[in-house]
């Protein structure tokens, strides 16, 4: 079953939100990772960890310096869909 | 006629008798580095748990440390050190390429002339040769054996590095094994990855560095793909060396992870669903990252600071520069 960008965007919210603390409404489309949210690579890792086993998608670590911003993060997802 | 050759065989089960520590004699907060990275000591305490590292004086070598946690070892086990016949020091940061390090060591404790030899098994170091004590004791190649993990990294640090410097420290720690009644080692999990040789590395070879076209070779890594793997891969190797051992996580009374960084610890633990009543190797907060000698060096803290854990169970594992990777359920003395 494919996730949908909106159901995405709110599942890694969700994941944000348990890693560090940020609240859920935070989280937008918009947002970098670093910049907005102060997100570090550590906790980066772990997110994209969960993100990888919560919608099924391999994330390689390349990759991940990619995804500047939460928008780049929902795309990757969704278009690497099984 | 046939000649039958002798095989040595030893005894059933092996343990670790006593363990020894020596860590660098000056105490760097993170104050005093966080100029040249442009950092901070909250960013230091919260990307690492790091609050102080112990180095060395220029004087002090790793042999010098490496001896020091032996002879302290050797005292506590009780073993005389002339029936101590193999010397395993891990380490990655002997400044000459020969003679080994352990060579000096077994000379230094009084085991001369036992078997002596190093192991460059980075982070891995300490398991790597627990390891090989173990199989060469059961094996009957030697009654009893010292290994020691020692480094002193702070030679090859940058202090403008952002990746890795910063974590370092230098120290040495060491156990004596031998014979058991009991089963006290349990099996090691081990291996490598050596499609992963850059995650973790010098910057430069020495020859580069003799023939002017680098400057000193110093460590460095790409924080969050070790960060990953050293999670999410290592967790399977643990629970690998628990079913190996036929040990649940709840059977055990310490876990004592490699002291590469807190998250890394804290993460490890929360995925290996530890119960609270395991006690945590967290020495990196005041003695940093030590490689090959961050496992006993902690090991060694618990046994002091919770002297109940004796007899208990202790999970280790070792993660590093290879990638190389150990680990193994044992007894605590």
């Amino acid at each position: 079953m494919a996730f949908t960008t909106d159901e995405v965007l709110a599942g890694l919210a969700e994941l944000i939100t348990d890693e560090t603390g940020i609240s859920a409404d935070e989280v937008a489309l918009e947002k970098s990772f670093t910049d907005d949210l102060d997100i570090d690579s550590i906790s980066m890792m772990t997110i994209v960890v969960n993100a990888e086993e919560k919608f099924g998608v391999t994330i390689p670590d390349d990759e991940v310096k990619n995804l500047k911003t939460v928008g780049d993060a929902v795309t990757f997802i969704t278009s690497n869909q099984a | 006629m046939t000649i039958t050759l002798v095989q040595p065989t030893g005894p059933a089960h092996t343990r670790i008798y006593a363990y020894g520590a020596a860590r660098g004699e000056l105490t760097v907060p993170n104050e005093d580095l966080v100029g040249p990275i442009d950092s901070s000591d909250e960013w230091i305490r919260q990307r690492t748990g790091i609050v102080t590292r112990m180095r060395a004086i220029p004087e002090t070598t790793a042999i010098d440390l490496a001896a020091d946690a032996a002879a302290e070892a050797i005292a506590r086990s009780g073993i005389d050190p002339q029936q101590i016949d193999a010397v395993i020091v891990a380490t990655v940061t002997n400044p000459r390429q020969t003679p080994s390090v352990s060579a000096i060591v077994a000379d230094r404790v009084g085991a001369n002339p036992a078997a002596a030899y190093d192991v460059n098994a980075a982070c891995a170091g300490f398991s790597y040769g627990v390891a090989q004590a173990d199989a060469l004791i059961r094996g009957g190649l030697a009654h009893y054996a010292v290994v020691v993990g020692a480094e002193k990294l702070s030679d090859v640090i940058d202090p403008t590095d952002r990746s890795i410097s910063f974590l370092l420290g230098d120290g040495a720690g060491a156990v004596v094994i031998g014979p058991s009644d009991t089963p006290g080692i349990g099996p090691t999990i081990w291996g490598s990855d050596g499609s992963k040789a850059d995650a973790v590395t010098m910057n430069h070879t020495l020859t580069e560095f003799r023939d002017g076209k680098a400057p000193w070779p110093t460590l460095r890594q790409e924080g969050p793909t070790v960060f990953r793997w050293a999670v999410w891969e290592m967790v399977k190797v643990a629970r690998q060396a628990l079913e190996a051992a036929g040990v649940q996580a709840s059977d055990l009374a310490a876990f004592v992870p490699h002291q590469a960084n807190m998250r890394i610890i804290d993460e490890f633990a929360k995925q290996l669903k530890l119960p609270d009543s395991v006690v945590i190797g967290r020495d990196i907060e005041t003695t940093g990252n030590t490689s090959a000698a961050s496992i006993p060096l902690a090991t060694h803290r618990l046994l002091e600071e919770h002297p109940e854990l004796s007899g208990g169970l202790a999970l280790q594992i070792g993660f590093g520069a290879g990638l190389v990777f150990g680990a193994q359920v044992i007894v605590l003395p």
